[in-house]
């Protein structure tokens, strides 16, 4: 269990004062400038060797993603854009983050910029966060008031602006380069990559999108070390992550923790435990609506880490658990899903495009049992031709948990199905809506 | 260069290419639906997906993906087979099946691709989709239910057209392809839509539900109603034409082709001339050809040549022209013109009247200067090519004349010549723009030179061309722009007042005793005098034959085969798709025929010969197709006093794009399009509703 001295967000619940004071006296905005004093390489190299990975969902070493950009501008501006459109199914940290601690991240987002050589940095907020838009655009007023960011940011000679903008809610723009269609003005959908955005990115200019979480924790690493951070957690699942807990538990909450802590640890440390005791456990999406649901027979030992639940086919993601006891109706839940993202889809390639309709249709008729039990295996066949194929990853974003049903509930599903047939199914259980 | 293998077969592709193109370097087919080689790239239909050695085991839209050296590519292997075959089953789940009655069967790429791609059921048991229609106009149909999303037409409308009104509404499945706000397409390079169109979702509203693709006999030719010579594709159908696309030709069209020459063909179908006239007091009556013949050459007995005249119309093939050239010189008569609307046109060297820098050479200029022309209406796919040049950065451009949206942005010097003043003596600062460019050009266009002060602005803009190195040895800039598809080739005959000869305002007003009109109609024909006979000769009952004492009909363009010089100065054969109507013929032969009644045999009797004579009258004739770099050394311009420039704002030559010659005036869909873009009637107000 992580010690409270190890945590990073100290203000994750909002028990103190969010503003620049309350900021200062938890420690952030302390020597920024000798941080950046350091110089752009030494800034790359410790994140590097912190071992930080992104903690929007993907997992790509953070350090590594700073070092892409250009060393040397060719005449373009270089941007940082942090991602703060925080939609996925379940995931509720970046929230946190931008109403309890946002000075963490402003101050983050200046040293990210300069380690890549940026001297302006866009946020994209959430259409819907409105009141955390309005804690953030505060806290960079008070940034700029105190001269942390602007002309000469901290004293350090590094000239910063820092813009907020805020989305119109589409799930799709929290996709990288939807998100700098969407900045620039056009359509949130995603671009071809090649190039990246790293070579082509905002307004063509070589862009580095991060997450929330992923800038936030960085003044702090930098402040702390490498060593410090990349002791926690477990070898290349170094560090604390934010999970948050939700479903069928009996304190739902987001918590800061060391990556690899026992999953059934993290759910009876912090959320009271599942609803009716372990034992009534059904399932569990580990890691925010797009990854696969793991029963509990996984749930009971695995780990939460990136590789751990890669070994399990899941995925960490954004470290949303939601959990699911008995009572739920497996099927409507990830039915529900499949609704989610064909309600998302942005419509620019076609396997998502028609895919995610078809598999809608498909699971809303599982729910019922009205199909046949050939069905499961083409829609089976439907997620594999969606996977992969697509421009981006929403495609396997709503692949992935039919995926998942199809793999540990199958049975559930026959028996739906035959129930459906012999005319003895049972009204199906409202999902939470 | 790179060098990639694609199935075992190694090729080098130029620095920049694609992975598709590097497989159809090496032989391969890859379908696709989104990718366009003249359009951006769009990678969103995935299904040109193919296998990449040493990348992430998945198959990546090769449209999108750059060739790389050392790339190992499958084209056909099991991973590549399952993409498009799943791509293939997505796009027909949400296409209706309703190809039996789709304009597009037949020549579908969705049909013909899941075909070679496709399962062959569909697994699909849910409701399909349905989308409303949209109305874009008189000329382009749309299924939206049909459509898969491609992008193309948007596009198309986006970057090639330069008009940036079709969209993307709404996203996923919901997503429909539409105008935003309903209007009709306000593009004269609408009907490409329907070419690039994948699907059935865009089809040609004109010619909705009229044929099958393979009941057509198609037939290649030259587009003649305006000067650009666009290569085009007759689609007939017994004596019908049913419809006319483009064909490839970079050097002309690329694969555009506009609206009017497009859609004008129901024009010909529609007020012909299909049999000899003959004015019996004060009436047109039917008659014979005998009889037609032996009237004219009943008028021309005893007259002396200098009463005669001939006037050549705008749609002419060089055949006719040429017979008319000799029939008049074999009846003495030197009063010949080609110019009904009086452009001062100097033809005592070829450069002075065509357009030099050839229409694939606008793509190597780096500034341009438009003088008193619209290449907007006057040439569309022209102006597509300036859009082109435009769009690959760095080109500024400028125009004198009235100001109109030629959609890309262009500095306004003035309304008329004066605005030469300052660029002549430098103090506009285009003019230092044009000097400091390596290749500038400029497009001279009718609006300057039919008028009054025509030879000092043409000797105008050749000076100002000399003078900012618009003319070198390895480049000529000077270019002018023609609107009629027979000016080049009639100038290059020579169908002007020889020496002593008239001139067609000369020729008016009672200046000739007999009138032959070869398809004119577009000067005005109320000032032929009263007593003047008028022989038309054409296929269209419009202006001229309105007025004739005589009418013989003539062929129209599909209907001949005949030779063209567009306004770059290449000459173009097209060729006869259908017979002409009734007893019409084809017009160099009823030369030739009226010429041996009155005793004048012309000396060819089949159409080798014509072109025989042809070659010897201008050497272009014998190099159909081809059009010879340009360059200029010679400096000296031609004649004109610049003092006499007056103040007058240039007037364009087209006001109606859609209504510029017999044929598109007798069409319904041109007038439609008229009605709709030219004079557009504001909707009837909304009666108040009686509840």
């Amino acid at each position: 269990m992580l010690s409270d001295a190890d945590r990073i967000f100290t203000n994750l619940y909002g028990l103190h004062d969010w503003g620049l004071k309350g900021a200062q006296a938890r420690g952030d905005w302390d020597g920024t400038a000798a941080i950046l004093e350091r110089g752009r390489e030494a800034i790359v190299e410790e994140m590097k060797s912190s071992g930080l990975r992104g903690r929007g969902g993907a997992g790509f070493p953070t350090g590594m993603k700073w070092s892409f950009m250009p060393k040397q501008s060719d005449g373009r501006p270089h941007y940082l854009v942090v991602n703060a459109d925080e939609s996925e199914p379940g995931t509720c940290k970046d929230r946190d983050i931008l109403r309890h601690d946002p000075h963490k991240l402003v101050e983050g987002c200046l040293i990210a910029s300069f380690a890549m050589g940026a001297h302006v940095c866009y946020i994209y907020v959430r259409g819907e966060f409105y009141n955390e838009a309005l804690h953030l655009q505060a806290a960079i007023d008070q940034a700029y008031e105190a001269g942390l960011i602007g002309r000469n940011a901290c004293g350090s000679g590094w000239d910063f602006d820092l813009y907020l903008h805020r989305g119109a809610g589409a799930y799709i723009c929290g996709e990288e380069t939807a998100l700098l269609e969407s900045l620039e003005g056009k359509k949130g959908m995603p671009r071809l990559k090649p190039p990246f955005p790293a070579a082509v990115g905002l307004y063509g200019c070589p862009t580095t999108v991060n997450n929330v979480e992923s800038i936030a924790v960085a003044p702090t690493i930098l402040r702390r070390g490498a060593a410090w951070f990349s002791a926690l957690g477990r070898p290349k699942n170094t560090g604390t992550k934010l999970f948050c807990i939700s479903g069928h538990v009996n304190k739902p909450c987001t918590v800061e923790e060391e990556l690899g802590i026992p999953l059934r640890e993290l759910i009876d440390t912090y959320a009271g435990g599942v609803r009716g005791g372990w034992d009534n456990l059904l399932a569990v999406i580990p890691g925010g609506a797009s990854v696969p649901v793991i029963p509990k027979g996984i749930c009971d030992t695995v780990l939460m880490d990136f590789d751990s639940l890669r070994e399990v086919r899941s995925g960490l993601g954004t470290g949303a658990v939601i959990v699911m006891d008995r009572s739920t109706d497996i099927i409507k839940a990830i039915a529900r899903l499949s609704q989610f993202y064909k309600h998302e889809s942005c419509g620019q390639c076609t396997p998502c495009r028609e895919g995610t309709g078809w598999m809608m249709r498909v699971m809303n008729r599982m729910v019922a049992g009205r199909a046949e039990p050939a069905e499961i295996d083409t829609l089976e066949q439907v997620t594999r031709q969606v996977e992969g194929h697509t421009i981006c990853a929403l495609g396997d974003a709503a692949a992935w948990p039919i995926q998942g049903l199809i793999r540990h509930f199958r049975p559930e599903m026959e028996a739906r199905i035959a129930a459906y047939k012999s005319g003895t199914a049972r009204p199906t259980a409202m999902a939470a809506e | 260069m790179p060098k990639l293998t694609v199935d075992g077969i190694e090729v080098e592709v130029p620095p920049g290419s694609n992975v598709l193109q590097a497989c159809e370097a090496a032989g391969f087919e890859i379908p696709r639906f989104c990718y366009h080689e003249r359009l951006s790239v769009a990678g969103n239909c995935r299904m040109c997906l193919v296998e990449i050695e040493k990348a992430p085991p998945k198959p990546f839209a090769s449209c999108a993906y750059p060739a790389a050296e050392g790339m190992v590519v499958h084209t056909d292997s099991a991973m590549v087979r399952n993409a498009r075959r799943g791509v293939m089953e997505f796009l027909l789940i949400n296409h209706p099946l309703d190809c039996p009655i789709c304009d597009q069967g037949g020549e579908c790429d969705l049909q013909d691709q899941a075909m070679g791609y496709g399962m062959d059921h569909s697994r699909y048991a849910e409701n399909k989709r349905a989308v409303k229609d949209k109305n874009l106009g008189p000329l382009v149909k749309t299924v939206m239910t049909r459509c898969i999303h491609c992008t193309r037409c948007i596009r198309f409308a986006t970057e090639i057209a330069g008009v940036p009104e079709l969209g993307a509404t709404a996203r996923g499945e919901n997503m429909e392809v539409g105008t935003y706000v309903e209007k009709a397409l306000s593009s004269e390079l609408s009907g490409n839509l329907i070419d690039i169109c994948p699907v059935g979702a865009l089809t040609s509203k004109p010619y909705a539900f009229t044929a099958r693709p393979w009941e057509l006999r198609k037939t290649d030719s030259i587009d003649v109603l305006d000067a650009v010579g666009a290569a085009i594709r007759i689609d007939a159908r017994g004596a019908e034409v049913l419809r006319i696309l483009p064909r490839v030709n970079e050097d002309v069209n690329e694969e555009w082709l506009g609206d009017k020459s497009r859609f004008a063909v129901d024009g010909l179908k529609r007020r012909r001339l299909d049999r000899p006239w003959v004015k019996r007091d004060g009436r047109l009556a039917a008659a014979s050809w005998a009889e037609a013949f032996a009237a004219i050459a009943a008028r021309l007995a005893g007259l002396a040549g200098e009463r005669i005249g001939a006037v050549a119309g705008d749609l002419a093939d060089a055949e006719s022209l040429i017979a008319l050239k000799d029939l008049m010189a074999a009846l003495g008569s030197a009063n010949l013109d080609c110019r009904q609307d009086g452009a001062r046109l100097d033809a005592s060297r070829r450069d002075f009247y065509t357009f030099n820098t050839g229409i694939a050479g606008i793509e190597e200029a780096d500034a341009l200067l438009i003088i008193g022309s619209n290449p907007r209406r006057e040439a569309p796919v022209l102006n597509a090519r300036i859009r082109k040049r435009w769009n690959g950065g760095h080109f500024p451009i400028a125009a004198i004349g009235p100001e109109a949206d030629l959609t890309y942005p262009v500095s306004w010097l003035g309304e008329g010549p004066q605005a030469l003043v300052g660029l002549q003596d430098g103090s506009h600062d285009f003019a230092a723009i044009l000097r400091a460019a390596k290749r500038p050009m400029l497009i001279l266009g009718q609006g300057a030179l039919a008028r009054p002060d025509g030879q000092a602005v043409l000797a105008a803009c050749w000076r100002l061309a000399a003078g900012l190195g618009m003319l070198t040895e390895d480049w000529h800039g000077f270019n002018v722009l023609h609107t009629a598809a027979a000016r080049v080739g009639a100038l290059d005959l020579g169908f002007l007042p020889g020496p002593g000869g008239k001139g067609l305002a000369q020729m008016l007003d009672g200046g000739v005793d007999l009138l032959w009109l070869l398809g004119a109609d577009e000067f005005d024909i109320s000032r032929i005098g009263a007593e003047t006979f008028v022989v038309y000769q054409g296929h269209h009952g419009d202006a001229g034959a309105a007025r004739a004492d005589v009418i013989l009909p003539g062929a129209a363009y599909t209907e001949k085969s005949g030779t063209w010089v567009n306004t770059e100065g290449r000459a173009q054969r097209g060729f006869a798709a259908t017979q002409p109507p009734g007893e019409a013929r084809e017009d160099w032969r009823i030369l030739r025929a009226f010429s041996d009644v009155v005793g004048r045999t012309l000396p060819y009797g089949d159409l080798a010969a014509v072109r025989s004579r042809l070659e010897a009258a201008h050497p272009v004739f014998g190099r159909t197709g081809v059009l010879p770099r340009f360059a200029c050394t010679d400096h000296s311009g031609p004649p004109g006093d610049p003092a006499v420039l007056s103040e007058a704002p240039f007037v364009p030559a087209v006001a109606n794009y859609y209504q510029t010659d017999p044929i598109s005036r007798a069409s319904a869909t041109m007038a439609d399009c008229a009605a709709t873009f030219v004079h557009p009637v504001p909707a009837a107000p909304v009666p108040a509703a009686a509840e």
